[in-house]
């Protein structure tokens, strides 16, 4: 994901010695010379990266590694577990006291995203730890920011509390504490003003709400493309407040995100979720091990994983798929199919998820649009052609009327009724092996395997590559 | 240190340099003080203090490759001059950072504001600061007698359109908003008939924060501008990519991608008043072209500057000469 490109110049310093039989300290040096670079590049603070490879040589040079059969691999580990120690080692499982009422308090720099993470976290804590949670306005600086998290809480559902801007923060801090514990709000959540760290008088009023609320968690928000100075600002933001955390926004863009190891190795404390998108459940609790993995280019299969079976229903799946062997499959279901796949987020998101395909995106077009053009097109069949495809097939007034209708052309109709008969022939051809042996703690083989053929001349290729394309 | 000195002869430019001295005050003391410290007089050249000297620029956010470039060439020149003591080496620096800015190009920071219709239109990924700068923008074209319209073009983020709006107020010029969730294509194309038929000289058109990986924003971004240079020939004048100084290295492929979709005309470098040096910002310069126009210092209307290369090496290494 976002550390694709650290990945990239990792794996090509590890090319170096991946195959060879002994490592010279010549070698290792060279290869600490590529992860240096490599690591800069991804803007991780440069003392921590001194720390780093100083570390990695040591035991890269320790007699182990030496005399072991296959050093390479050796490296390989010792990189790995180094960076995955470096951005906190455990995942760091986000708890919450259901005994009593949780405060959460975000802070951070301008433009580092807190409004928008404190509408999502909210969301997260309502739908994953069923909480009632109460969104905070506190930030009466910024014009229109009381605005921006009244509308998120009115798309999320969720009630914020604010009293404009002319009321001090610690004021309206205080009060939303009473409205909360009379509302049976059990989570609240405090979006403050962003401010530079070094701006002592807006650091003040921090400490105020801290003082005033007595948070639980005090969650720094941190920009992922954030450069060296990612160190500075993490050190200023805990010396005077004692962060318990913090969130890495804007994952979702190419950035290396170093600034992710800076911060856990200045303040010491768990990174806890990482930020995905614009979507308001774009939301990820931090898990350092994957993150080490995908910065060794081991993609990040675990996620998606996750993101499969939280969004399809096996059931539907199996039904499904019956119902293409049996050559039933209809528009109808392949609508159902779009949706399982949209609510698990965007395209390029899920692919970036997958190993190997990160090198690949970069000349895909992918473009979740295409799926708002063929759930139109399909919205402009009628019901009988939409249970019988054959009626389009046949028909060429009829194919000129769905593209009229939706505002397509003609040759996209045909291109959506080829790829509904590649999908039923492929899964024909699974078919041949017994249903039941697919594994259903896996269902990912099956994803791939019905999103395969969309497009004439992908057939044949390797299994799951071209996975997802439209 | 002939060749400073004579960039700061006039009083004039001598004031405005201290502003920005003033402005990137926190800037200077964490990183170039170090350098100062390396550079005393009497310090031996060494391999030790080339590396010291590349980490100082590298915590400047100044490109890698630009730094190793940077650090070579100082290596180069030691032993071409056989220079011994460290103090010898801030002149060199100095120069060179300017020289490899400039390339022997005219570098000109004004904004391209002609008598007729202009569009100024101001891009960059999320939060760095297109609104606020676009306030600022206003209030200084608005000194000098133009009459500015803002255009709500980020219809997407929540309280985008009233952020921009409540600026307009304060400095009051004309506003033009859709509803959210409007074409923003649609915006500019409306925004432009508003602007002909009332008389407007510059529109400032905000657009949605965009990470440049996102291919369907990035088309979207495309379109705006097309629809803006179909509507009046030559615009938009200017397209300017809005950059929060703290950026690193990724503000490199920022700059690259929306140069790629909308042919920026400069970079806007805001948040320099804290402690980040947006030195990603020489890179950008470097390797893609495109030069800096102004900086953000701070957070009130008054706190925007055009940028001047000698008066930001001044404000970096004004300690260090």
């Amino acid at each position: 994901m976002a550390f694709d490109q650290l990945s990239d110049r990792m794996q090509m310093a590890l090319r170096r010695v991946r195959g060879k039989a002994r490592l010279t300290e010549k070698d290792i040096d060279e290869m600490m010379r590529e992860v240096r670079l490599s690591l800069l590049e991804a803007d991780v603070n440069f003392k921590v990266v001194k720390n780093f490879t100083k570390d990695i040589k040591e035991k890269a040079k320790g007699d182990k590694i030496l005399k072991g059969l296959n050093p390479s691999q050796q490296v390989v580990k010792v990189v790995h577990e180094e960076l995955k120690e470096l951005l906190g080692g455990e995942t760091s499982v986000f708890t919450l006291d259901k005994s009593k009422r949780t405060t959460i308090m975000l802070c951070g720099l301008q433009g580092s995203g807190k409004t928008t993470t404190a509408g999502k976290l909210a969301k997260y804590l309502k739908e994953k730890e069923s909480t009632n949670p109460l969104l905070v306005a506190l930030d009466v600086y910024r014009p229109a920011a009381v605005d921006q998290l009244i509308t998120l809480g009115e798309q999320l559902n969720i009630p914020v509390f604010e009293r404009g801007i002319d009321d001090k923060p610690e004021n309206i801090a205080k009060d939303s504490l009473v409205y909360a514990e009379e509302n049976g709000h059990d989570v609240v959540i405090f979006d403050t003003a962003g401010r530079l760290h070094i701006d002592e008088t807006l650091m003040g009023e921090l400490q105020r709400i801290k003082d005033t609320i007595t948070p639980d968690e005090i969650l720094l928000v941190l920009d992922a493309m954030t450069g060296q100075d990612a160190v500075s600002v993490a050190e200023h933001f805990h010396q005077s407040l004692s962060i318990t955390g913090s969130i890495i926004t804007k994952l979702d863009g190419d950035t290396r995100g170093g600034a992710a190891l800076s911060l856990r190795k200045v303040t010491d404390v768990p990174i806890k979720f990482m930020g995905l998108g614009e979507k308001l459940d774009a939301i990820e609790v931090f898990h350092p091990e994957r993150m080490a993995s995908r910065i060794l280019g081991m993609g990040d299969v675990l996620t998606l994983i996750d993101k499969v079976q939280e969004n399809v229903d096996e059931d539907d799946m199996m039904n499904m798929m019956e119902k293409m062997m049996s050559g039933k499959f209809n528009f109808n279901d392949y609508l159902k199919q779009l949706k399982m796949i949209k609510r698990m987020g965007s395209l390029g998101s899920l692919m970036k998820m997958i190993p190997g395909a990160g090198k690949m995106m970069k000349n895909a077009d992918l473009d979740d649009k295409k799926l708002v053009y063929i759930e139109t097109l399909i919205g402009g069949m009628t019901k009988a052609e939409r249970k019988n495809p054959e009626l389009i097939k046949k028909s060429s007034s009829r194919r000129r009327r769905i593209a009229n209708g939706s505002g397509r052309s003609v040759a996209e109709v045909n291109r959506l009724i080829q790829t509904l008969d590649q999908q039923a022939q492929a899964v024909k051809k699974m078919g041949t092996m017994d249903p039941s042996k697919l594994d259903p703690k896996n269902p990912m083989k099956g994803m791939q395997g019905l999103q395969q053929p969309q497009k004439q001349g992908k057939k044949g290729k390797g299994k799951g590559k071209g996975g997802f394309r439209f | 240190m002939g060749f400073i000195k004579k960039l700061f002869q006039t009083k004039k430019r001598r004031e405005k340099a201290q502003k920005y001295k003033i402005g990137m005050e926190k800037t200077r003391q964490n990183v170039f003080n170090q350098l100062n410290d390396l550079l005393k007089s009497g310090q031996k050249i060494d391999e030790d203090l080339f590396e010291a000297i590349e980490e100082v620029f590298i915590m400047a956010d100044i490109g890698v490759d630009t730094v190793l470039k940077l650090v070579n060439h100082l290596r180069e020149t030691v032993e071409v001059k056989k220079l011994e003591d460290a103090e010898a080496l801030k002149e060199i620096i100095v120069e060179e950072m300017f020289k490899r800015y400039v390339q022997e190009e005219i570098v000109d920071t004004n904004l391209n504001v002609e008598d007729d219709l202009n569009v100024l239109l101001f891009v960059g990924v999320n939060g760095v600061g297109k609104t606020t700068t676009i306030g600022k923008v206003a209030h200084l074209l608005m000194q000098e007698d133009k009459k500015v319209l803002m255009v709500a073009g980020d219809t997407f983020r929540a309280g985008a359109i009233n952020q921009l709006r409540i600026w307009s107020e304060r400095v009051g010029c004309d506003f033009f908003e859709k509803p959210q969730g409007s074409d923003p294509s649609s915006v500019m194309f409306d925004a432009i008939q508003y602007a002909k038929a009332n008389d407007i000289d510059v529109l400032l058109c905000d657009t949605a924060g965009r990470l440049q990986n996102k291919q369907n924003l990035m088309n979207e971004l495309q379109k705006i501008h097309r629809v803006i240079g179909r509507e009046i020939e030559g615009a938009p004048q200017e397209t300017l990519l809005v950059l929060d100084a703290t950026t690193g290295q990724n503000g490199l492929s920022q700059a690259k991608i929306f140069n790629e979709v909308t042919h920026l005309s400069g970079v806007v470098l805001t948040k320099l008043d804290g402690t980040a040096k947006g030195g990603i910002a020489l890179a950008i310069k470097e390797t893609i072209g495109i030069p800096v126009k102004m900086i953000g210092l701070g957070e009130k209307l008054e706190d925007l500057e055009y940028f001047d290369i000698e008066e930001y090496i001044y404000g970096l290494f004004s300690d260090v000469i």
